[in-house]
């Protein structure tokens, strides 16, 4: 038996053997490499091609030069000129940005804030229809949440404009969604809608790591709930709140895309809907200007690694590397 | 819990209030569309309908279930969720195991590899060329196969794996396992939570994918409900658009008086939401778990 165990922990200790051939040891362990090359077959197909494909941008695409992207002239800078020179460059700027700001400015407290809420709650019954509730919309597809926003402010009995009308607060039913003043608060809301039940998760999670004891002892001195929640929950949270704040930031010309997509039906909204995304696809997609909207596209990805190679720096200094 | 004071009651009110107001909020909307799918559709257009049926009727969602391709776009639907999420799962489960093998050759520039993805991209265009010159348009496996390795997921499947504890790997390598034998017989099963709340993720992204579709199917015979969804929405909202609505369905909307677009287009949202409503109550303690475990990594 003894000598069992010796015979085991010595072949255990001999596991990680010492530096042989390469070629050998790739030889040895060729089960584990099956595991991982077809992923890696796959990623490189799927995401790396693709990567291939931007060179499409400096050129003139033509679509029936077929596979043979090295056919198409060369261009330079052209379509990104065309871009930064384009009528709707500004608006597309704009919109992109303030959009994003707007969901960042909205979207990221309004989950902590619920978490905060949820947690002083008691009745445990409550609290976990609250969360049920508010979880739910997260699953929905933004084909079906876009439906259900069109059938709340539909002009024909759409409840909202029936709930206006009812309190008096207009005469005519309101066709939101043609109306270019109300697009952006009605996106953020739908967002906010969506995400904020199950945005809240994380935070919730990070309450309930809390000591328990120091609301014991802020209690014994008298200290008020909303002092608590100010004094005690909110900066034991704090870490977790910065790193996906920081996080956001890497996301900045993230807008979004199927929302607008879905909720923008209405070609009126353009000049506030029209975000980087969304004008991609349109351009490319729709008016098969390949090469442009791929430099479009190659544009927001640059700056987007800029915005991220900043927020890691940032975060790296605070201590919470992304990579 | 010490008495509480007069600010701290009005608080506690004050967050009740919000909280109700929030849960309604959040279910109103769906719980409408659901009074509405259920109500007579000459009736709605009269307007008040809102918590209760007011002319009960099963009507719409008769005409929804004898719509061939309605039915047809549902079980593309469950068909290319269920072999979608199965064989992803899978090779992003095996791929996952792979990388966490120590003596794996190349696993830290594998890891760049896979992880350099998660930050760039081709872009839509590319990738939509790509597609079409891998001849998988108008595919079912144009579903499935470009989904088939998720590097979020693999990242977690990872992390999950990494947890569980060595010496089983070990004492089943000296029981003479393979490392196929340890990964299908003691890592896959240990691992239940994660794959439960992966697969629910999975499962969910793809029921709810109408984009992939919209762009690379035109056959009919080949379009999720979900696609077929938004072209009916969209043929509601924009009218003075060319609606995608094909004329056959549009003649035959006519032709009944009682029903009208917008109880239609209700009962096919129930219909596409229901497996997921359906579903979530059961799930719903396992996902809490997933984001945890997704959130950690971060």
């Amino acid at each position: 038996m003894a000598q069992a165990t010796t015979e085991q922990r010595t072949r255990l200790e001999q596991q990680p053997k010492p530096k042989k051939n390469i070629f050998v040891r790739f030889l040895k362990q060729w089960d584990i490499q099956l595991m991982v090359w077809p992923g890696i077959l796959l990623i490189f197909v799927f995401a790396y091609l693709p990567m291939y494909g931007i060179l499409t941008s400096f050129m003139d695409y033509n679509i029936f030069t077929g596979g043979n992207i090295w056919a198409n002239p060369w261009v330079g800078f052209k379509h990104f000129q065309m871009f930064f020179d384009s009528p709707e460059f500004y608006n597309v700027m704009r919109n992109t940005i303030v959009i994003s700001l707007l969901k960042f400015v909205i979207g990221f407290p309004a989950p902590i804030i619920l978490a905060l809420m949820l947690n002083e709650i008691r009745h445990m019954m409550f609290k976990r229809i609250v969360q049920t509730v508010t979880y739910l919309p997260h699953f929905m597809s933004w084909v079906i949440v876009a439906g259900l926003v069109m059938s709340m402010l539909s002009t024909e009995n759409g409840s909202v404009n029936m709930l206006l009308k009812s309190v008096n607060m207009i005469d005519e039913p309101i066709n939101f969604l043609s109306m270019k003043e109300y697009f952006w608060s009605i996106l953020i809301s739908a967002n906010v809608w969506k995400e904020i039940g199950f945005g809240s998760i994380v935070y919730l999670a990070a309450i309930s790591g809390v000591d328990p004891h120091l609301y014991e002892a802020a209690d014994i001195d008298g200290a008020s709930k909303f002092k608590q929640i100010y004094l005690i929950t909110i900066p034991t949270i704090m870490p977790v709140v910065i790193i996906f704040m920081i996080l956001s930031i890497g996301n900045l010309l993230n807008a979004g895309f199927e929302d607008i997509l879905l909720l923008a039906n209405n070609p009126v909204l353009r000049p506030v809907s029209d975000v980087i995304d969304t004008y991609v696809y349109r351009v490319g997609l729709s008016n098969f200007r390949y090469s442009y909207a791929t430099a479009v596209g190659l544009f927001k990805a640059v700056i987007s690694i800029g915005l991220l190679t900043m927020a890691n720096y940032i975060a790296r200094r605070s201590g919470n590397s992304l990579w | 819990m010490a008495r509480l004071g007069f600010s701290d009651k009005l608080m506690m009110i004050f967050i009740y209030v919000f909280l109700i107001v929030l849960s309604f909020s959040a279910f109103y909307p769906f719980w409408n569309a659901l009074v509405v799918s259920f109500n007579l559709g000459i009736d709605t257009t009269k307007g008040g309908v809102t918590f209760w049926p007011r002319v009960f009727t099963l009507e719409n969602y008769q005409i929804v279930f004898k719509d061939d391709r309605l039915i047809n776009g549902f079980f593309v639907s469950v068909s290319r969720t269920v072999v979608g999420t199965i064989t992803a799962i899978l090779m992003t489960a095996i791929l996952a195991y792979g990388m966490t093998r120590r003596e794996l050759i190349g696993r830290n520039y594998f890891m760049f590899f896979f992880v350099f993805t998660m930050y760039f991209g081709g872009g839509l265009i590319p990738s939509y060329l790509l597609i079409s010159s891998l001849g998988l348009m108008n595919k079912f496996l144009v579903f499935i196969i470009p989904a088939l390795i998720s590097v979020w997921n693999m990242i977690i499947f990872r992390t999950f794996f990494k947890s569980l504890p060595l010496g089983l790997e070990e004492s089943a390598q000296i029981d003479g396992a393979t490392n196929w034998g340890i990964f299908f017989r003691i890592v896959l099963p240990l691992s239940g939570p994660v794959i439960a709340t992966l697969s629910l993720f999975t499962a969910v992204a793809h029921w709810n994918d109408w984009f992939t579709p919209s762009i690379y199917i035109t056959n009919e015979n080949l379009i999720p409900i979900q696609t077929m969804l938004r072209q009916i929405l969209n043929a509601n909202i924009v009218t003075d658009m060319a609606s995608n609505m094909d004329t056959a369905s549009i003649a035959r909307l006519d032709q009944m008086r009682t029903i009208t677009t917008k109880s239609l287009t209700m009962a096919t949202m129930m219909v596409a939401t229901l497996p997921i409503v359906m579903v979530y109550p059961f799930v719903q303690k396992y996902f809490v778990k997933g984001v945890l475990i997704g959130s950690l990594k971060e």
